[in-house]
């Protein structure tokens, strides 16, 4: 009788936490992609973290002393 | 695995001579409240990473493990207020173990909030640390809030000095559930600490384009 009138609280608090825990994996999932695809999207542009690629050009004058 | 096995089991448990078949709300309160309060511990150890030892990884667990806190806190406000109204009459009570958990979860969320808002980590870093150093204090305050003031709450059960009170029928699956989520808390940490990196490196790539470009 007190099960039965307390069932919906009780489903009520598992389907919570199952929002709570799913909700988390998803955040963290979703997040992980977006990171990769904008560190893959910067990579394809020639950004890399050590990369020679970000050196400014060098003016005219640089060049000519370089030379 | 842990997690279905817990599940099975907390399903199969007798109903309690008191609560009856309530009970088992316990197996997702507790654990939520233990890891609100663990994730609370995680971002003070590394708020003293930050601020006394430097190290550079101690902001990025801090960061990571504040949202997941959160979510766990309000897993424990949420079921507990459901088994409060199936137990008391009431979803809510101002008593001083509801409301200092409330405190936590209200920490939390300016910790998170700070994150958002100052924009350079390194300084989002040293602010969030403080407000979680002095935030520590509601941790003690939750753990005796039972024994300090006179509460609806029940007091400690578990985590207790002599022997917990509960039957083993019921507190063999409660642990069970307490390692699942734990291990669920380690590893949504874990992977959010990986995701914080990966988005330094964006910053930092973004910065670099940025510097490039001028």
């Amino acid at each position: 009788m007190q099960a039965a009138t307390h069932t919906g609280f009780i489903i009520a608090a598992y389907a919570a936490a199952a929002v709570v825990i799913i909700g988390l994996c998803a955040w963290v999932m979703l997040d992980y992609r977006a990171q990769r695809r904008t560190l893959a999207e910067l990579e394809r542009h020639g950004l890399t973290r050590r990369s020679s690629a970000l050196r400014p050009e060098p003016t005219p004058q640089q060049a000519k002393e370089e030379a | 695995m842990v997690f279905a096995f817990g599940i099975n089991w907390a399903m199969l448990v007798p109903d309690d001579y008191q609560q009856g078949a309530t009970v088992r709300i316990m197996f997702l309160h507790v654990p939520g409240a233990w890891l609100g309060m663990l994730g609370w511990a995680v971002m003070t150890v590394a708020a003293l990473g930050t601020l006394v030892w430097r190290h550079p990884l101690a902001d990025v667990a801090a960061k990571a493990t504040a949202p997941i806190g959160a979510a766990f806190t309000l897993m424990c406000l949420v079921t507990g207020s459901l088994w409060g109204r199936s137990m008391w009459g009431t979803y809510w009570v101002w008593d001083a173990r509801l409301t200092s958990v409330l405190l936590l979860f209200l920490l939390y969320l300016g910790v998170i909030a700070l994150w958002r808002t100052v924009e350079d980590p390194s300084r989002a870093a040293r602010a969030a640390a403080i407000l979680t150093l002095v935030g520590a204090i509601d941790l003690p305050i939750i753990k005796f809030s039972v024994d300090w003031w006179n509460t609806l709450h029940q007091p400690a059960s578990v985590f207790r000095m002599g022997r917990p009170t509960i039957d083993a029928s019921i507190l063999i699956p409660l642990l069970i559930m307490t390692i699942a989520f734990t291990l669920t808390f380690a590893t949504l940490v874990l992977a959010a600490m990986r995701n914080e990196i990966l988005r330094r490196r964006v910053r930092t790539l973004r910065l670099l384009q940025a510097s490039a470009a001028s």
